[in-house]
């Protein structure tokens, strides 16, 4: 079986099994929608501040969110020794890790694709002006958090506190994506395109995904299998 | 030839040696029962030959070839502690998945014909969460067997089955040893395993202390092993 086509069975599988069961994504899109909601009541939607702080509030939102996605995705295969079975398989690791980061990746940005419009109302901010380039930031931001949590979620599950471990491992190394991710969205929902002076913060989220993809594909077997 | 070969393996948990020196060899074609007291390093072993982990020191190889090469993958089937199928897809769903990943040139169609095999088609559609525990047990026999794997490995294959999974895998691992398939299946069940077994392995505290051919005498007495060989 083809590396892609294995990442894309496992992919199908993790999508089908998260849509019967919703457990993953129904917390994750509770808890962006009470998050926004909150900070709503604590900013003034009319200031400019509150425009300013926007997209990194957006990306706060986004990661902690995402995160209840991401402790799913290996936990799942827990019950029933389902990861035994898979490591059995005659796929590499690194087709399984891919398309474990492939499901993630649909159901993050299924989520921020809901909240993207709440968040727009509660803040009155006109998110649609490069609606383009907003959803290419949003790809490239939510690919650096899944690749990271799919990793991390690998490497803890079978630690007891991983709800714990994973945001604690993760959070720190998505630092520079999450800088990358919040300065390109605050520009981008100010109405104002990616220019010179921002295009270095794309350059290094595109770097981070390329660099921790690789990273990652490279290292999963190991933490796989020891 | 050796189907699989374990070569001087030691495993370590931490500072603890779960497997010391294991030297341990089953021809193709024959079937070895794992025996051993709890904590003896069955499953440990078990698990390092069928490459869910690598040992500390010394080598194991399945037809010549590393665990973890994907093309030994496609020759062992695994029953573990766990049923290894997931509970939100169906019977069929679950083989399906499985015959994909295997490279099957029609999965749909293996994964009808085992659940017939193993007598699960009128349930074929419904969710594994919605089955019996031992409808369970025959779907993870199913699966095990899904690829016409040359080597099984099994642990404790007969624990917590019921009367009809039982059977089931009875005949089906008759069938195996009938097509000349290597089967290494470690269990307290000493009768069931020593019957379908043409050798015999004791471990004890991570060593083999004993492995040879599997006589009428151990049949009809299946303590002798332990009483001669083991911690008493």
């Amino acid at each position: 079986m083809g590396f892609f086509h294995a990442a894309l069975v496992i992919m199908m599988k993790d999508l089908r099994a998260e849509l019967r069961t919703k457990e993953a994504i129904n917390a994750s899109f509770a808890f962006a929608l009470v998050i926004l909601l909150l900070f709503s009541f604590a900013f003034d939607p009319e200031a400019d501040t509150t425009k300013a702080l926007s997209g990194g509030l957006l990306w706060i939102v986004f990661a902690f969110a995402g995160t209840l996605v991401l402790n799913r995705s290996f936990a799942r295969e827990l019950p029933n020794d389902c990861l035994d079975a898979l490591v059995a398989a005659p796929i590499s690791g690194a087709a399984l890790f891919l398309g474990k980061a492939l499901a993630n990746f649909v159901l993050v940005m299924a989520m921020e694709l809901v909240s993207l419009p709440v968040f727009g109302i509660f803040y009155n901010v006109h998110w649609a002006n490069q609606l383009g380039e907003l959803l290419m930031v949003l790809a490239l931001g939510t690919w650096a958090l899944t690749v990271i949590g799919t990793i991390f979620s690998a490497l803890t599950v079978n630690i007891r506190l991983r709800e714990v471990m994973l945001p604690m491992l993760t959070y720190p190394i998505l630092v520079p994506a999450l800088m990358a991710a919040m300065q390109l969205t605050m520009q981008l929902v100010s109405g104002n395109a990616i220019g010179p002076e921002t295009v270095t913060w794309l350059k290094m989220l595109i770097g981070f995904d390329v660099a921790y993809t690789a990273v990652s594909l490279f290292l999963v077997e190991t933490v796989l299998v020891g | 030839m050796n189907a699989v070969a374990v070569e001087g393996v030691w495993k370590f948990y931490g500072d603890y040696p779960a497997l010391r020196d294991v030297q341990l060899q089953a021809e193709a074609g024959s079937s070895l029962a794992l025996i051993g007291r709890n904590g003896a390093g069955k499953t440990t072993l078990l698990r390092a030959i069928a490459g869910f982990s690598s040992p500390g020191k010394g080598k194991i190889l399945i037809m010549g070839k590393e665990p973890r090469d994907t093309d030994t993958r496609r020759l062992v089937g695994f029953i573990g502690h766990g049923i290894s199928v997931y509970d939100e897809l169906s019977a069929f769903e679950n083989l399906a998945l499985f015959g994909r990943l295997y490279g099957l040139p029609d999965p749909r169609a293996a994964a009808m014909h085992w659940l017939e095999r193993t007598g699960l088609e009128r349930v074929h559609d419904g969710l594994v969460r919605e089955f019996s525990r031992g409808m369970r047990q025959r779907l993870a026999v199913a699966r095990a067997f899904l690829h016409n794997p040359s080597v099984l490995l099994l642990d404790e294959p007969f624990t917590a089955l019921d009367d009809r999974a039982i059977a089931v895998l009875q005949t089906l691992l008759r069938d195996a040893r009938a097509e000349g398939k290597t089967i290494i299946m470690s269990t307290h069940q000493l009768r069931e395993a020593l019957e379908l077994s043409s050798h015999v392995a004791l471990l004890s505290r991570g060593q083999v202390a004993f492995h040879g051919p599997c006589t009428a005498e151990m049949i009809a007495d299946p303590g002798l092993v332990y009483a001669r060989y083991g911690e008493g």
